[in-house]
């Protein structure tokens, strides 16, 4: 018996509109998410990941525009509930993230304040019995003492504890749901260790499920448990963790790992992929990947290739790098 | 949700060479969008055009010239606005009370108020950018020095002590300028220095410093291009400051000269005989100078709303 | 190692301290006799180096730790409070004005912002070619040839010449930055984080520049980065550097393979691999403590999963715990 799964994008298109007309961040993007499951969204800057991520939440505002997609979160179209409806969703049975925890905390507003009022815009809950609550997400991240704590300001806080914070307020709630969009790249190697730590008890222990916003493969082949890679505002590739990362299909995902100093011998030349990722404006004609792919067919400057599924794989690719079999 | 950097107009043309001028930046777009779009603007824009082209031209324009002593008949003085000369032309705005047509003094006077205007502002401009870049680059005890005699220059009214120098030296278009410029330049040293304390900590002065460059071509060629901005906007709200600085000025009589009358004297010596209905006197040049303070105030605070980091 | 050749730069205990003045109140209160918040941040804390010349010794922390400081400090952008700099064998604060302008050339930095470090009002051509106009280090007539030159070199077209900072991409951006450096012919590049702010597609393209360059000119790098994949990867030597101190130096073989200081070995452990799987995470504890306070002894015993008494008290110092591996732990001590 298949459960339903909790989050299905489908065809979501979101553009910005400019003077010059309306320049396509996501064009088409799919995605499925499982209960408690671990989801990584990985690219690079330009690959519409965060749009993405922000796409789902609501939070895309003018000059940017969702114009097309079903965003269902257990069953139900995101996107066809009114302003006030999602408010009520939003940090309650879905959270978000950021890569500045900042852009979650006020800074002239305690953290005290600033939880409380997670907990009591969503339910009515006594000041007594929510501070508790506040205090027992805080030890949960990881924060000592969180009585004395709750009373200090965002600023007394260093970035990796502010980050905590955030994810505090983001689970106070229990949501079903956290998008998290790379909010551990601006922080130090030790203390993303620490984060992603407590994301993992966290994803144990209420069964959350993640969507894990990020351009570090190492990040998710060591927490997610599919990935979905993105290259121009589109999903070149998605599906297990190991299945994707040890036997890429698109080119693309092959190039990232081997151009990782890991991949390779030190002293040797790295495998670099030639040429940038296009920019919004630029975007070549048939797939948009074929000018910098080493594999590319000459119906690659053509048309563009359909998402294939095979098995719980899916590529958009003509000229895959593995042959993936169906399961008989 | 903030437009993500990479897609940002500034960063939307990164691939291919450039296919717009150079000078074209995404930047500069915005601005003159920004500018063209408020309806007040095109008409300010227009209005202001039009005063420095008839500025410029008046010597050729005007039917008289009001400071030629000779020219000027004393049994013409005080006409209505439509009246005909003895010469033949007509006095459409009028006289003054020594026969001074008051269409070609009022054009005359746009052109000291204009002059003052712009070079008080220039020369404040100049003074007050290069004292806050020395205080902002050096640092230390110079910053100190320059910023408390900034401080103590910042306490003076700036009409106190217009008055008093102008008492002591006398008058004339030069003095005024003088005057203005003595305590204006202070505004431009705190911009400038508190734009170029942020600038100077960007790694690119540090690249200059690490190549050895000398400190006034660090000062001048790196760090005061890319200051500029908060400058010029100020600088441009100051002009219509300047003008009516001057027009107060002169309107008390330490100004200008009486025989080289501003807007400003014209005023002055217009009041008396309001309350006997001879009105044009003080009130053509009084509304010639609402226009052209007007006008520039329209174009500069949409230049300044334009140039606001928080639009770009 | 030969003594004949002197080390390209060396550094003598070297520290660094920021002390932010007080103002007139804060003096005001300290007469009083109320204690003033400390304001000293004590960036480098004692750092004794010495870089051979051809050799890429990168150097590894994370934040705080004083690495970019340290950076400044060798290419001559920060004085440093006390120690000696020492650049090709002779001591940076007695050279006379010929040799100071060696010396400033000679160390060049790499910055870490590709946007922040070139001015955006230069064209790559007047970016590029100042340098050799201020200095007078080639005829006006062979300035372009020198400038098509160093952007080819860099992997860029000789049309860029005339396009401004804001119509690159940020790899091309860093590139113009090292472009710049290698103008004026220096021997020895600090680099600090040049890689940290652009894509990993990118990252590679410009990590085989760095290691291209370094062949064809011969050049010494200080790499400085907080990516131990990228450091392992272009680096001879390895020092992990912790709140001010070295807390380990050696080659970068017996970095990783042979780690001795528990800080690296957790460095070592945290570092996120493709290659693991659902990997069961177990960190090490505690912030990162800030420079302004640091902990006494050995500033890493708060988050140090063997920390013992002693290392509250006494400062641990570099030793030698296998040829040119060096270390500052008192567990080496414990073992007999």
């Amino acid at each position: 018996m298949t459960t339903q799964p909790l989050l299905v994008v489908r065809g979501l298109h979101t553009v910005f509109h400019n003077e010059e007309g309306a320049w396509p961040a996501v064009s088409g993007v799919d995605l499925s998410i499982q209960p408690g499951e671990i989801v990584g969204l990985v690219g690079e800057s330009g690959s519409g990941k965060s749009v993405t991520g922000f796409s789902i939440f609501g939070l895309i505002d003018p000059p940017g525009e969702v114009i097309a997609g079903e965003v269902l979160f257990k069953g139900q179209n995101l996107r066809d509930l009114s302003e006030e409806q999602m408010r009520r969703l939003r940090g309650n049975r879905i959270a978000m993230i950021f890569q500045d925890p900042l852009m979650t905390l006020n800074p002239v507003l305690r953290i005290e304040e600033q939880m409380l009022e997670a907990i009591q815009t969503h339910a009515s809950v006594p000041r007594a019995q929510a501070l508790k609550r506040c205090c027992e997400a805080l030890e949960m991240v990881g924060i000592p003492s969180p009585e004395t704590r709750l009373r200090s300001y965002p600023h007394e806080f260093s970035g990796g504890m502010r980050q905590r914070v955030a994810i505090a307020i983001a689970m106070i709630n229990q949501p079903e749901l956290i998008i998290c969009d790379e909010p551990t790249t601006a922080l130090d190697v030790t203390i993303q260790g620490q984060i992603l730590f407590h994301m993992q008890e966290i994803c144990r222990t209420h069964g959350t499920a993640l969507v894990w916003i990020t351009h570090d493969l190492g990040v998710i082949a060591e927490l997610a448990d599919q990935v979905a890679v993105m290259y121009a505002g589109k999903i070149v590739e998605s599906g297990p963790v190991s299945g994707v990362l040890d036997a890429p299909a698109h080119p693309y995902t092959r190039g990232l790992l081997d151009s990782l100093p890991s991949a390779i011998q030190p002293g040797q030349r790295l495998r670099q992929i030639s040429g940038m990722a296009p920019s919004l404006s630029n975007r070549p004609s048939g797939c948009a990947f074929q000018p910098r792919c080493a594999h590319a067919l000459a119906q690659c400057a053509i048309s563009e290739p359909e998402l294939t599924t095979v098995n719980q794989r899916t590529y958009r690719c003509f000229a895959p790098l593995v042959a993936l079999r169906t399961s008989t | 949700m903030q437009t993500p950097e990479h897609l940002s107009s500034a960063n939307l043309s990164l691939t291919g060479p450039p296919t717009t001028p150079l000078t074209d930046t995404p930047r500069r777009r915005a601005i003159l969008k920004q500018l063209r779009s408020h309806p007040s603007v095109k008409g300010s824009v227009i209005a202001l055009m039009l005063l420095l082209a008839v500025v410029l031209i008046a010597p050729f324009f005007a039917p008289q010239n009001p400071y030629d002593l000779a020219a000027l008949d004393l049994l013409d003085g005080r006409l209505p606005p439509g009246s005909a000369s003895l010469e033949g032309f007509r006095y459409w705005l009028g006289t003054d009370s020594q026969g001074r047509d008051m269409l070609s003094a009022i054009l005359y006077g746009l052109r000291i108020s204009l002059t003052v205007g712009l070079s008080a502002v220039a020369l404040a401009t100049i003074i007050g950018s290069l004292v806050g870049l020395v205080a902002a680059y050096a640092g230390g005890l110079i910053d100190t020095l320059l910023m408390r005699l900034v401080d103590f220059i910042l306490g003076f009214p700036t009409i106190l002590v217009a008055l008093v120098l102008l008492a002591m030296l006398g008058r004339g278009v030069d003095k005024v300028v003088i005057a203005i410029v003595v305590v204006q330049w202070a505004h431009y040293a705190r911009i400038m220095r508190s734009r170029a304390l942020q600038e100077r900590r960007k790694e690119y002065i540090e690249a200059a410093l690490n190549l050895g460059f000398p400190a006034w071509r660090i000062m001048l060629r790196h760090l005061l291009p890319n200051c500029l901005g908060p400058v010029m906007v100020f600088a441009t709200i100051q002009v219509a400051n300047a003008i009516v600085l001057e027009a107060t000025l002169s309107f008390l009589g330490v100004g200008v000269p009486i025989t080289e009358p501003s807007l400003g004297l014209l005023i002055a010596t217009g009041f008396q005989y309001l309350l006997s209905g001879d009105y044009w006197i003080s009130m053509f040049p009084g509304l010639a100078l609402v226009l052209l303070i007007l006008t520039i105030n329209v174009v500069a605070d949409r230049l300044r709303a334009a140039l606001d980091p928080r639009n770009s | 190692m030969s003594d004949s050749t002197p080390p390209i730069i060396e550094l003598r205990n070297v520290h660094k301290r920021f002390v932010k003045k007080q103002d007139l109140i804060q003096r005001a209160f300290q007469l009083v006799g109320k204690t003033p918040e400390p304001r000293t941040v004590y960036a480098v804390n004692g750092v004794s180096l010495a870089i051979q010349p051809g050799e890429v010794l990168g150097l590894v922390g994370e934040s705080g730790c004083g690495k970019s400081t340290l950076g400044r400090v060798v290419a001559g952008l920060h004085r440093q409070t006390e120690g000696e700099l020492l650049y090709q064998g002779a001591a940076v604060a007695q050279l006379d004005r010929k040799e100071k302008l060696a010396y400033t050339l000679g160390v060049q930095m790499v910055f870490q912002d590709p946007q922040a470090s070139l001015n955006p009002r230069q064209q790559l051509h007047q970016i590029l070619g100042e340098a050799l106009h201020v200095h007078r280090l080639a005829p006006a007539d062979d300035v372009p040839a020198r400038i098509d030159q160093a952007l080819a070199e860099v992997g860029l077209a000789a049309e860029y010449r005339v396009r401004l900072p804001h119509q690159l991409s940020g790899g091309q951006r860093q590139r113009v930055g090292i472009a710049r450096a290698l103008m004026v012919s220096p021997k020895f590049l600090v680099c600090d984080e040049p890689v940290a702010a652009l894509d990993v597609s990118i990252q590679a393209q410009v990590i085989n520049l760095f290691m291209d360059l370094r062949a064809q000119h011969g050049l010494t790098y200080l790499f400085i980065s907080h990516d131990l994949g990228v450091v392992r990867h272009i680096s001879d030597r390895v020092a992990i550097m912790y709140l001010g101190k070295i807390v380990e130096i050696a080659s970068t073989a017996d970095i990783f393979g042979r780690a001795n200081h528990p800080y690296t070995q957790a460095l070592i452990a945290e570092v996120p691999n493709p290659e693991r799987r659902k990997r069961v995470f177990v960190p090490i504890s505690g912030e990162i403590p800030s420079p302004l306070t640091p902990p006494s002894g050995c500033t890493f015993h708060p988050r140090c999963p063997h920390a013992m008494a002693r290392c509250r008290e006494e400062v641990p110092q570099l030793e030698a715990v296998a040829p040119d591996h060096w270390s500052a732990c008192h567990l080496n001590h414990t073992v007999a």
